[in-house]
């Protein structure tokens, strides 16, 4: 179905990691401007915003492209990072691979993956070691 | 409870104020972000020993009216002008975590999930 489509670019948390969230909070506002389902406003903005930490600090950045239609919001985060071995582990609550610099920012608590899973109507990860990961997440209306 | 309440048991100072007549139906005390997020609770409070931006872009994802940082850490301007820009207030109390989230308990408010 034909969408607002959008792309934004998601820098390195160790760039920038005061601007890490920007890209969700400006899908939240445009949700809101279009008067979306509440609901579904929260559930994109909690699943956007984990996965949009996780390029910013994982992948050292990368890009998010979304695109709103009347009956779904389906968010595709891409990066060139170094991948997830096992995606298994990486999805069970608490495990992270974050070291105290970043815990210290209040992230590395392994809920991220089990949040944006929760969260969405569907999510797909493809990742390949050493060459990067694309998650894409599907929220209805 | 609404706000004000929330600023005379914490015995809080107001960094930056936003509706302080906004009610508050929960609370939620961490210092990881991710564990706020698997958090969802109408009209919520944050209570945080976390100082940085994603506290508030945390908080505004949830919807939240509100966060107290503890321990008397004082938020600096990116934080208040993000505050701002989303329209959550911003309080800051001396009392550690626990104090804070058993002050608020005590007064009535509970997290908002079964555990
Ligand atoms: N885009 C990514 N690229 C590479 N590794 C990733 C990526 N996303 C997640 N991971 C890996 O999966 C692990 C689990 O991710 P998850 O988001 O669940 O937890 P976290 O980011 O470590 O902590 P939290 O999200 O609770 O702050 C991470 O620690 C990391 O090893
Ligand atoms: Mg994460």
């Amino acid at each position: 179905m034909a969408g607002l489509k959008l792309t934004y670019d998601i820098s390195s948390a160790e760039d920038d990691f005061t601007r890490a969230g920007e890209a969700s909070g400006s899908v939240k506002k445009k949700l809101r401007q279009i008067g979306y389902n509440p609901e579904a406003i929260r559930k994109v903005s909690i699943a956007m915003y984990e996965g949009e930490i996780n390029v910013a600090i994982h992948a050292g950045g990368g890009k998010a492209q979304v695109e709103i239609a009347p009956d779904a919001v389906t968010m595709v985060l891409i990066d060139h990072g170094p991948g997830i071995a096992d995606v298994e582990k990486a999805m069970q609550e608490g495990w992270s691979t974050a070291p105290q610099e970043v815990r210290n920012l209040g992230f590395g608590a392994g809920m991220g993956l089990p949040n944006m899973k929760k969260y969405t109507d569907s999510m797909e990860i493809e990742t390949e070691v050493g060459k990067g990961t694309t998650i894409t997440m599907v929220v209805k209306a | 409870m609404i706000v004000r309440d929330v600023i005379d048991i914490l015995e809080a100072e107001v960094v930056y104020e936003a509706d302080l007549d906004a009610e508050i139906l929960s609370a939620c005390g961490s210092d990881m972000m991710s564990d706020v997020l698997a958090f969802v609770k109408d009209q919520s409070v944050l209570l945080t020993g976390l100082v940085n931006p994603q506290v508030v872009r945390t908080a505004d994802m949830m919807d939240m009216h509100c966060i107290v940082f503890v321990r008397g850490k004082s938020p600096d301007q990116t934080i208040i002008d993000l505050a701002k820009e989303r329209g959550i207030t911003i309080l800051k109390s001396r009392f550690r975590m626990f104090t804070a989230c058993g002050r608020l308990y005590d007064a009535g408010l509970r997290g908002g999930c079964d555990i």
